[in-house]
């Protein structure tokens, strides 16, 4: 155990010099893009001059940007991410209150492309090259072909404005977004916290489409490599030792096969996480789910520098949280890993 | 040597693999009988068709592509004889055979156990399928097969994953679980062939003793005549997806009477005979997919005759309890060779 506590301290070590770069990165790329954040801010508004350089000033914008990086990263070592130009509140207080809402669609999307996936796969595997594979194959290229926005609208159209099952957007409905009190800011788990039947039902149904929508996005790349990892493992000596045993096909498949082929699997499973976080930023969108991906976007566009680089940073802290979680969950799955 | 019960009889088998575009006769119509308690060893060069036989009375011809097309599998047991060739592979009756009745050990110890679970578990697992015993029983007894196999400090390598253990306790740990439910036919394919030499000396010897423990009959699947002399009472030579000769290890040692035993023979280095030297067979085994109409061993036989190229010789008695398939020893058609010679 102290073997896995040194890994996850390294691991976590490791992020530093990450996320250094990443930083370093962002801080380049946004002021390479055309347009800056004062202009952005006033519109078409006429201001003066006078008070745009004022107002850069302010930001510290009028200084070499060497010195802006050097001002900007040592602030973030010190754990301040300044202060939004859009809003002027800061960036960390804004990104802590819509943290959570992500974590929460982006948990609950890995919750159904993991289910989906995994199900789908194994299913095709078993069933190799019989119409239900040919299906099931059908439906993962489909699934990693269709874009999620278009996706997501569709939903909307059919689930929430057709047959009027689901709300079309937002995380609450109508009163209970006054009356609702988060503790962590995860509704579902906040909702069963303070034991409220319905206000959970109203989060998840909420979460529903978007999770849906988010989940299906990822299906396909996690359904394709299940299906292969899968097929692989059924061809292992050891399937026809459980057989030779006698057990049953639903046993060899379950208990024989299917933890060897989770091995490979998961190691996508934590590669797929970073691709699920870009779905996010666009189900987030078309859901106004109130995220930080949702947040991200609408800083891009205002050329909100120090909310872009504050969002990237939690995005990447957060994507490589999950990605250590996956590579500890390996020691559980196969006994040959220790650390 | 006392006349056995028939525990399993082939006859005329036929398995066939239909590989796009060809059609494999991967096992040509073998037959041959296990007696109870005794261990015949099937020998033949790779791909001649013994570990497809072996499992096809498992019924775990891999399908598809695989098939059995022909033939029957006889196994005698208390109640009755049922033909394993007509049995539902999947079906409830044929996994309440394999595995308990009739168990397995395959070739690679290193990959035939399941590297995520315990060692315990794969073994209690068959006992709990097929013993009514609770959990807490099915353990202690895998610890006393563990024992029995000769794995040192058994209670506590129960709990211990594949990986932790060597080849040679791998194969062990394997034999533990095929015997764990007293079968009364355990079938070894090539059990040692992956194990190097000191190893596979250990593992021959405890099979050795374990089938007068546990009153097993064994098929032997094996290329190494060697091991066949040590470890059988039986022989089945195969060829080509055909049993070509069948004797008792005695007789096939002696007096091998089908060409290619003969050949097999000439092959094996003898310490008494160091100077000769080693007489390969000519020739390659033809691919199954493109087998030779006739006798299969035809193209590479010094006896060759012009009925061989045509028709396949039927598997005769050329003495008591010595089969062999070859024109040779068809009387009529030696008489038609001895006229030819007198002609010329």
């Amino acid at each position: 155990m102290s073997g896995l506590l040194r890994y996850a301290f390294q691991r976590l070590l490791l992020t530093i010099p990450m996320i250094f770069i990443l930083l370093t990165v962002i801080f380049l790329i946004i002021r390479v893009m055309p347009g800056d954040p004062i202009s952005m801010v006033y519109g078409a508004r006429p201001v003066s001059e006078e008070l745009k350089a004022e107002k850069r000033a302010e930001y510290g914008f009028d200084k070499p940007i060497l010195v802006q990086y050097g001002v900007y990263i040592s602030g973030v070592f010190r754990g301040d991410f300044g202060n939004s130009i859009r809003t002027s509140t800061p960036v960390l207080q804004e990104l802590f209150l819509r943290f959570p809402a992500t974590i929460e669609l982006a948990l609950f999307g890995l919750l159904v492309a993991a289910i989906l996936g995994f199900t789908t796969g194994v299913l095709a595997a078993t069933r190799a090259d019989r119409p239900v594979d040919h299906g099931i194959r059908v439906f993962h290229i489909a699934s990693f072909a269709i874009p999620v926005f278009w996706l997501g609208l569709m939903f909307q159209v059919i689930f929430a404005v057709k047959l009027k099952w689901l709300p079309v957007a937002g995380r609450l409905g109508g009163e209970m977004a006054f009356t609702f009190r988060p503790v962590t800011g995860l509704y579902v788990l906040d909702a069963i916290l303070r034991l409220d039947g319905h206000a959970l039902l109203d989060v998840l149904q909420h979460l529903a489409l978007p999770a849906l929508t988010l989940g299906i996005a990822t299906t396909g790349l996690l359904g394709r490599m299940s299906r292969a990892s899968m097929l692989e493992t059924l061809d292992q000596d050891y399937v026809t030792t459980a057989r030779a045993k006698g057990l049953g096909e639903r046993v060899v498949v379950l208990r024989h096969a299917l933890r060897n082929a989770l091995i490979p699997i998961v190691t996508v499973f934590g590669l797929e996480f970073a691709v699920l976080m870009g779905g996010a930023v666009l189900t987030e969108t078309v859901f106004s789910w109130p995220g930080i991906a949702s947040y991200l976007i609408r800083s891009i566009n205002a050329r909100d520098y120090i909310a872009v680089q504050g969002s990237v940073v939690f995005i990447a802290l957060f994507i490589s949280v999950i990605n250590l979680i996956v590579d500890l969950l390996y020691s559980l799955i196969d006994p040959r890993v220790r650390y | 040597m006392t006349s056995a019960d028939v525990l399993l009889e082939v006859r005329d088998l036929e398995v066939h693999f239909a590989v796009p575009g060809v059609t494999v006769r991967a096992v040509d119509g073998v037959t041959y009988a296990i007696d109870s308690e005794r261990t015949l060893g099937v020998v033949g060069e790779s791909g001649c068709g013994k570990t497809v036989t072996a499992l096809a009375i498992m019924g775990l011809i891999p399908s598809p592509p695989g098939r059995i097309v022909g033939g029957q599998i006889l196994y005698h047991r208390d109640g009755g004889i049922v033909d394993l060739a007509q049995l539902p592979p999947r079906g409830q009756e044929m996994r309440a055979i394999r595995g308990n009745e009739i168990a397995m050990i395959f070739q690679e110890p290193m990959t035939s156990l399941n590297p995520v679970l315990t060692i315990g578990f794969q073994i209690m697992e068959s006992i709990t399928l097929h013993q009514r015993m609770t959990k807490r029983e099915a353990k202690r007894q895998a610890v006393e097969m563990l024992r029995a196999v000769g794995i040192p400090l058994p209670e506590e390598r129960v709990d211990e994953f594949p990986h932790q253990m060597s080849g040679g306790m791998r194969q062990r740990a394997m034999i533990a679980m095929a015997l764990s439910c007293n079968p009364v036919l355990l079938i070894a394919d090539e059990p040692t062939t992956a194990l190097d030499v000191t190893i596979q000396a250990q593992v021959l010897e405890l099979m050795n003793n374990l089938r007068r423990d546990f009153h097993a009959a064994i098929q032997f699947i094996t290329h190494d005549l060697g091991v066949v002399a040590g470890m059988a009472d039986d022989v089945a030579v195969m060829y080509l997806g055909r049993i070509v000769e069948a004797a008792t290890v005695r007789d096939i040692f002696h007096s091998p009477k089908h060409p290619y035993t003969q050949g097999l023979m000439k092959s094996i280095p003898s310490l008494t005979r160091s100077k000769e030297r080693l007489v390969p067979i000519e020739g390659i085994v033809p691919d199954p997919s493109d087998a030779p109409p006739g006798c299969g061993f035809e193209p590479r036989c010094p006896e060759r005759m012009s009925i061989c190229r045509t028709t396949p010789p039927p598997l005769v008695a050329t003495a008591p309890g010595h089969d062999a398939a070859c024109w040779l020893y068809q009387p009529d058609v030696h008489l038609v060779r001895r006229t030819l010679r007198g002609w010329k």
